[in-house]
């Protein structure tokens, strides 16, 4: 694993990060009749034959493996919204359209667990490859904008999976740059320098510039005009 | 944009209303995983969790003797590994941020206070195993009059080919403390503060300048980012931000923010 040498920059696991995901809630259409669960991690059903039940995602999976539901496709799995969903994307260079959080792992599983519950499920699954495409194009575009002025980042609307991918290229660069930005590196060429923490005075700064917040994949940068 | 009625729902349901223990266990999981240093451990909750894997257990051992539906059974199985998993996992990722970090959190009561007492016992063991496998592999190697009791000014004034002996014995010293008949640390450090610099370099502390990636619970309004307040950050509630751990630090202990 690539993270493996330095472990803050890859926290997650994609089965952690999965794992995570499972605890969405997934509406699930039961046909047995089955009592409530009163789970360490919440109450659910009682459960009816035909009558619709919220229940996380690893319970639903679990259920549908055994063949005693099936899983309602979410509203935002549907061919009209991602065609949306995908053009919007398509359209804003900058920005993210908001989708679940979970949305990579969500789909996932129920693609691999419970694809005959979702109408269309092939146009399902290319749109949603597309629109990952298209978003993380973006990411990468973003990453190249990063600079020594780049103190902050915020990215509205990246997704849990997206996050876990980008992350080591993120950290790594945006602490390169705040290092050789720090007057510590500048004064002192010799390694008898003391510790990066103990940097509290980082010399004069600009004032920072925090303007957009229209767009999802915003750098908030010192202002370069005021140098 | 229907579709996102019902997250809002949950979500101001989870936020308002009763957050399951194991929601905030997963919580505190996450933070515990993107954070670089060791964060405060949480006795009450993970107390409350133990009990409720204890209570499932003996429910499951009851329902194996009344012949409950195999079905249901397994469900409160992977109920129960879930929970399982994410308590261990929150355990033993703290472990290795003690034992990576012994010598660091040893010097610091504050950072000492931060773990449960078994927790506090490890890293008193993994500093004590750490000292003598130093002396064991250094100080006993080293020739007579060098030795535990002995290390004087003598190796200190030595030439620059002793650099890495020298620092090898300062670690000592560090662990050891100056009560312990060895050199003492201020001495050092007013007479050779270069020294101090290669030796604290090698004392592996969490980088506390890291950037993490973190999502706001609730707007926080302006946030100064530096000592200085020339870098300000307007946090809206619900957004994602890379910032430097180091100046969120505090939303995070207040729990108003939540590393991802």
């Amino acid at each position: 694993m690539a993270g493996q040498s330095d472990p803050h920059l890859s926290l997650f696991s994609p089965s952690e990060v999965e794992f995570v995901a499972e605890d969405e809630v997934v509406e699930i259409v039961p046909n047995i009749r089955m009592d409530a669960l009163n789970m360490i991690c919440g109450d659910f059903g009682p459960f009816f034959p035909q009558i619709p039940s919220k229940v996380p995602l690893w319970l639903a999976v679990a259920l549908k493996k055994r063949g005693k539901c099936t899983i309602r496709t979410p509203d935002w799995m549907t061919v009209d919204r991602l065609t949306q969903v995908l053009e919007a994307e398509r359209e804003s260079p900058r920005e993210f359209q908001p989708l679940p959080f979970h949305y990579i792992e969500i789909s996932k599983l129920l693609f691999d667990h419970a694809r005959e519950d979702i109408s269309d499920a092939y146009l399902v699954r290319s749109l949603i490859e597309d629109i990952r495409d298209v978003r993380f194009h973006k990411v990468e575009t973003g990453l190249e904008t990063i600079s020594g002025r780049t103190h902050a980042v915020k990215l509205k609307n990246l997704s849990a999976m997206e996050v876990n991918i980008v992350r080591p290229f993120m950290v790594r660069t945006l602490q390169a740059f705040y290092k050789h930005d720090s007057p510590e590196m500048i004064q002192q060429g010799d390694n008898t320098g003391s510790r990066p923490t103990q940097v509290a005075d980082r010399g004069p700064r600009e004032k920072v510039d925090v303007k957009s917040h229209s767009t999802s994949f915003s750098f908030l940068q010192r202002d370069l005009r005021r140098r | 944009m229907s579709s996102w009625d019902d997250d809002d729902e949950s979500a101001s349901a989870s936020a308002s209303a009763a957050t399951t223990d194991v929601e905030l266990l997963k919580r505190a999981w996450r933070n515990e995983k993107a954070a670089p240093e060791v964060l405060r451990f949480d006795k009450d909750l993970v107390d409350r969790v133990r009990e409720q894997i204890q209570l499932l257990e003996e429910t499951l051992d009851d329902f194996a003797d009344s012949g409950v539906d195999d079905l249901v059974v397994s469900l409160y199985q992977m109920d129960l590994d879930r929970t399982l998993f994410l308590l261990r996992s929150y355990l033993r990722l703290r472990l290795q941020k003690i034992e990576k970090y012994t010598m660091h959190i040893s010097r610091s009561q504050d950072l000492k206070d931060r773990l449960s007492e078994q927790e506090q016992k490890f890293a008193k063991s993994c500093g004590e195993i750490m000292e003598k496998h130093l002396k064991q592999s250094v100080l006993s190697k080293l020739p007579y009059g060098y030795g535990d009791e002995f290390v004087t000014k003598q190796s200190l004034s030595s030439t620059e080919d002793d650099m890495t002996l020298v620092i090898e014995i300062l670690h000592i010293c560090m662990n050891c403390g100056p009560e312990n008949g060895l050199y003492s640390l201020p001495t050092i450090s007013s007479e050779h503060p270069d020294l101090i610099c290669l030796f604290r370099h090698s004392v592996p502390e969490p980088q506390l300048d890291t950037f993490v990636f973190c999502k706001t619970k609730s707007d926080v309004g302006a946030f100064q980012l530096d000592d200085i307040g020339e870098e300000v950050v307007d946090l809206v509630a619900d957004d994602l931000y890379v910032l430097r751990y180091k100046s969120i630090k505090g939303l995070v202990e207040g729990g108003r923010i939540d590393l991802i």
